[in-house]
């Protein structure tokens, strides 16, 4: 496992839990993404209940140097409301789909956040003066009588306590018939894609009453509909160049500068499958819930029902990797259809990008080699590219300890049960690990379970 | 002697075989003997096309209002009158309004 030994294997300790302790889950606290921005100093939550919860990590305390800063509330606010579309009488939820943070260019911050349908830049900024001392207002804003006035002040800028406001600086909506899926930032930080079942659209961000569809896989005749768009991702590098996978398990890789509409990919990557493997539940456990590109751009990775899928870009026929997420569960797939969790849609994530990797290592130059997904029980895991190795997680509040180095988990596929693991059949379903995030430049990681946010950190010595 | 005919015993072998070799078959046996109507292809366009239209279908704006009200009932307490308020003397500009007011049912992470 990684964590049983060896200096060059991360160590996870417990450090913070956010949300309420109680069992019963209200529905709007559910959380639907979780997601750091570029510098990890703050990590953002959306939750069911359309309303997004921004964390910020204290600056490093020098003398207490065992631990890395904690992350506090710093803004939180109500990013969309519930809806209701008039010519469907279907309701619209206000359930965040996707945050993506946006580079940081002033001293505001920046996020586009989206529901099914709408897509909101929202501008995060601090307050921590004000103007005192006006001639023609009173402190409480209420005009003075100006035959008053006897003498003239400047005004000038005191401090106060510090404010942090959220406003919405752009609304980017009635551009997605079909349920939005995904957004994703160009490297050019000027435009964005917005993906839903079956379209994408270009977005310049500063431009809201126009949007460019570049993939629509609608057939003329909907009995003829085969597959939807399940993600949805800019390249890292190359503004034209984006990916887009489906509920068949395919990726594609399209090129902006093809062609106006990229319904021709540029590249479709495939793995083939064996016929008489095939059964009822084959194409949808092969359909993909999440895709994401490596910090080079050289790779992607995919996550389907069961495992994770490491793909070179330069090669479209399989993946060069494969990790099995919980392969067991492979024999219980009647009764995850029956309880709709075959429908569950894992995400999956990258270490960070400017750790250093000590151990020797065969993709050094991509700095992506660690793999992060959830499963169920709450658990989570971890694939290490270059050794080969992988290890099962619990969050769970038991492990409360800060600093004491969470213990492997193991689930008994069959035959005896050995002391410490837990058999299939007494696995929570109801405790999906559906998002987790890494922060980018250091090893810590969030990882949301059904209403709590975990946070863990790597043993300092 | 049994005779048995040798394309029934090869049948029988093939499948003791797939049940062996595929827990995944196994599975899909087991649905089916459940629900013997279901459907060949799970993937085919009457599946797509329910997943595209998720979401609960209420009868008209009105009833989709009335739904939306009664669940309010059960959740807010009610909000404190705003002792401070400033109306009608003039055109209110950025800095005499009061704070915005945050959600009234704030999220349990910010808690």
């Amino acid at each position: 496992f990684l964590g049983a030994g060896g200096g060059n294997d991360i160590q996870w300790c417990f450090s913070q839990v956010k949300g309420a302790v109680d069992d019963d889950v209200a529905e709007a606290d559910i959380i639907s993404t979780v997601e750091f921005n570029h510098s990890g100093e703050l990590l953002a939550t959306g939750d069911k209940g359309g309303r997004v919860v921004i964390f910020q990590q204290e600056q490093e305390n020098k003398t207490q140097s065992h631990s890395r800063g904690e992350y506090n509330v710093y803004s939180t606010f109500q990013s969309h409301e519930p809806e209701f579309d008039y010519l469907k009488s279907l309701e619209i939820e206000e359930k965040i789909n996707k945050i993506r943070w946006l580079p940081q260019k002033n001293a505001a911050q920046f996020l586009l956040s989206t529901n099914d349908k709408t897509i909101k830049l929202w501008k995060i900024s601090e307050r921590d003066k004000r103007p005192e001392g006006y001639n023609l207002k009173e402190e409480d804003g209420r005009y003075r009588d100006p035959t008053t006035v006897t003498t003239l002040r400047v005004p000038v800028f005191r401090p106060m306590d510090l404010m942090v406001e959220a406003s919405p600086r752009r609304i980017f909506a009635n551009a997605h018939t079909y349920h939005i899926n995904s957004i994703s930032i160009n490297s050019d930080y000027e435009t964005y894609l917005s993906a839903d079942d079956l379209r994408i659209n270009l977005w310049h961000l500063e431009i809201t009453d126009r949007s460019f569809n570049i993939v629509d896989i609608k057939p003329a005749n909907m009995e003829e509909l085969t597959e939807v768009i399940t993600a949805a991702e800019f390249h890292p590098n190359s503004c034209s160049t984006f990916v887009y996978s489906s509920s068949k398990g395919t990726i594609r890789l399209c090129d902006m500068r093809a062609s106006a509409l990229c319904d021709r990919h540029s590249k479709l990557f495939e793995e083939p499958e064996d016929p008489s493997n095939r059964s009822f539940f084959s194409e949808i456990i092969s359909s993909i819930s999440d895709v994401k590109f490596s910090h080079s751009g050289r790779y992607m990775m995919t996550r389907d029902y069961l495992s994770v899928k490491i793909w070179d870009l330069n090669m479209e026929n399989r993946p060069v990797e494969t990790y099995q997420v919980h392969e067991y569960l492979r024999s219980k797939l009647c009764s995850l259809y029956e309880n709709d969790c075959i429908f569950d849609k894992f995400e999956c994530c990258w270490n960070g990008s400017d750790r250093q990797v000590e151990s020797l290592s065969l993709c050094t130059s991509d700095l992506s080699n660690i793999v992060m997904t959830g499963s169920y029980n709450n658990f989570f895991r971890m694939f290490d590219r270059n050794t080969k190795r992988d290890i099962t997680l619990e969050a769970s509040r038991e492990n409360n300890k800060p600093r004491t180095v969470l213990k492997p988990r193991k689930v008994c596929a069959s035959g005896k049960r050995k002391k410490d693991e837990i058999s299939v059949d007494s696995l929570d379903f109801n405790k999906k690990i559906l998002h987790t995030a890494w922060h980018p430049k250091e090893n810590i990681i969030a990882v949301a379970t059904t209403n709590n946010l975990y946070i863990f950190q790597d043993k300092m010595n | 002697l049994l005779c048995v005919s040798p394309t029934v015993s090869l049948t029988v072998f093939q499948e003791m075989e797939d049940k062996v070799i595929s827990p995944e078959k196994a599975e899909e046996a087991k649905l089916k003997a459940r629900y013997p109507h279901l459907g060949q292809k799970p993937g085919g366009s009457d599946f797509l096309r329910k997943r595209l239209q998720k979401g609960q279908k209420y009868f008209d704006s009105g009833d989709y209002n009335m739904a939306k009200a009664k669940m309010k009932n059960k959740q807010l307490p009610t909000a404190a009158p705003d002792k401070t308020e400033v109306t009608g003397d003039h055109i209110p500009t950025p800095q005499d309004l009061p704070q915005r007011k945050p959600s009234l049912v704030a999220s349990k992470l910010a808690g």
